[in-house]
């Protein structure tokens, strides 16, 4: 063991951050763990404020049928939730000024909106800004990665948010796609949120590989 | 060109995976019978089975890892794992176990065996005992070996040797750490379990994220510092007034730099480590990879890591392939 010890502590660090730059460090205690991410992008300011008064009643039937409507169209995600498939998680997106609290409800979800301090209850807390919880759904960024760099905070029951996460990710999902839209509204969603993703760095649609060895 | 191989916790993974251009997939089954059991990962037999022909329809191989050790009047589980992933037409299966590896070279013996590197076998004579006595094709290579070793080993088996150049690093004896045994009674080498996220407990306190695993806290991390994996062998841990990383900082492979070297010291396969992250992972990872050993293949010089942001830590080494001694 003192073998393994002694080649890690001589052993030279290499970070990076997002765009790539590069630095090295000896692996001393005072440079190892040091956090290195850019920052996730936020929701506008303009608009954190505009959704303020948004009344939480008609935004939660709307979450919830979204909801229902992913749950419809992605059956095989309530099977890999296995034992989480009837579990509550509160979805604390710090750049919008409600938390979300999603209940999977075996099959039947609901997803509503309430004020911060209302909360009660979940299973399970993530938190982070909206961009963290779009990446992850569009498979832009990695959960895991999120949670290093302290984009991702999680409380409660670990387990089930891991099942989430990993359901979620195999899902594949698309918001617009899951709006349930037709063709032509559909289409100019997604040219809005393309320009809305462009100005704001979120990342609004499913992530498209960008090379394939075998296409 | 040196085979890449690629880990798969979903079928999304696995397709992003083959997109990304890896030339091998392993993955496993949603139970206890590999290494990676955690909540909603890994394949049912439907999904492996059109996994698998997803995969042959692009080139690529399918590995399935039934690396745990079976428990005692429990191995029915096992068998079933090695005849179905035989029936679905898996490439290979990766296998830790003496007694699961004779009862897949007896019953099934057209099915090619890979030796997991929860064998933690390290040095010839172990190798070969595994070759000769079950057919063992190729071995996975623990992470505490030196290329130099690795090279000396190559030139005393006749079996391929497949070694991780990307992801987690564990150092410990493979197969055999009790660690997260110890503190949560679920063992990584029979429930397939490391650090299980059942016994994992995140809290914010005073500004600092604790982990704790079954009740032990086993990292206190400032707010501006990178959150590690919540697992024993890299926890910080204080013993009188000293406060440190006993076992090993909180680090991930990256063997990029090394490749050529692992190439010349007879390396047939390179593996990357990662069931557990997501297909952004996967397609990060394996693109880069892909790149990397397209290059070896042509001589030209590695690419430089851009992968770190990827790692625990957010930090990376070269672990055991570059010992160096102070």
């Amino acid at each position: 063991m003192q073998r393994v010890y002694q080649w890690q502590q001589a052993e030279l660090l290499t970070f990076v951050n997002h765009r790539g730059d590069l630095t090295v460090y000896s692996s001393t205690q005072s440079q190892r763990g040091d956090a290195m991410s850019d920052e996730l992008p936020v929701i506008p300011k303009a608009l954190q404020t505009a959704m303020r008064p948004l009344p939480l009643g008609p935004v939660s039937i709307l979450l919830t049928r979204l909801a229902r409507r992913v749950a419809v169209r992605h059956p095989d995600l309530f099977g890999r939730l296995g034992d989480y498939a009837g579990a509550c998680f509160e979805l604390d997106m710090m750049d919008q000024p409600f938390v979300l609290v999603l209940d999977l409800g075996n099959g039947a979800p609901t997803m509503r909106a309430r004020r911060r301090n209302a909360i009660r209850g979940a299973d399970a807390t993530i938190r982070g800004p909206v961009a963290g919880f779009l990446g992850m759904m569009h498979g832009t960024w990695d959960g895991d990665a999120l949670f290093f760099s302290r984009d991702l905070m999680v409380e409660g029951d670990t387990s089930a948010v891991l099942a989430l996460r990993n359901a979620i990710d195999d899902a594949e999902l698309d918001l617009v796609e899951e709006l349930g839209l037709g063709e032509t509204s559909r289409a100019l969603v997604r040219r809005a949120f393309g320009v809305a993703e462009r100005m704001t760095g979120l990342p609004l649609n499913r992530h498209q590989m960008t090379m394939d060895f075998y296409s | 060109m040196m085979e890449l191989v690629c880990p798969a916790g979903t079928p999304a993974a696995l397709r992003t995976a083959v997109k990304a251009g890896a030339h091998t997939i392993y993955c496993g089954f949603a139970d206890e019978t590999n290494a990676r059991n955690f909540p909603g990962l890994n394949f049912s037999r439907k999904e492996l089975g059109e996994a698998i022909i997803f995969a042959h329809g692009h080139g690529a191989k399918v590995l399935v890892a039934i690396n745990t050790f079976p428990r005692a009047g429990g191995e029915e589980v096992w068998h079933r794992a090695i005849a179905d992933a035989a029936a679905l037409g898996a490439d290979a299966v990766i296998l830790a176990d003496l007694g699961l590896l004779a009862y897949t070279a007896e019953h099934h013996p057209q099915l090619r065996r890979h030796l997991s590197v929860q064998a933690a076998a390290a040095n010839p004579d172990a190798i070969n005992f595994y070759a000769e006595s079950f057919g063992v094709r190729r071995v996975v290579l623990p992470r505490v070996l030196t290329v130099a070793e690795i090279r000396a080993i190559n030139a005393e088996i006749d079996v391929e040797t497949e070694v991780f150049v990307f992801g987690g690093l564990c150092v410990m004896a493979e197969g055999r750490c009790s660690l997260s045994s110890y503190a949560t009674g679920r063992s990584p080498n029979m429930n397939g379990v490391c650090s299980p996220a059942s016994h994992v407990a995140y809290s914010q306190e005073s500004g600092d994220l604790v982990a704790r695993l079954g009740g032990f806290t086993i990292h206190r991390t400032a707010k501006d510092q990178s959150a590690p994996y919540p697992t024993l062998c890299k926890g910080c841990f204080t013993s009188r007034d000293q406060t440190g990383h006993v076992f090993e900082d909180p680090t991930s492979l990256d063997a990029t730099r090394l490749i050529p070297e692992l190439a010349k010291a007879g390396v047939t396969a390179l593996k990357i480590e990662g069931r557990q992250r997501s297909r952004s992972y996967v397609e990060k990872v394996v693109r880069a990879f892909r790149a990397a050993v397209e290059a070896e293949a042509q001589g030209q010089p590695m690419p430089d890591g851009i992968l770190a942001t990827l790692s625990e830590g957010q930090a990376v080494t070269t672990g055991a392939y570059a010992k160096v001694w102070r």
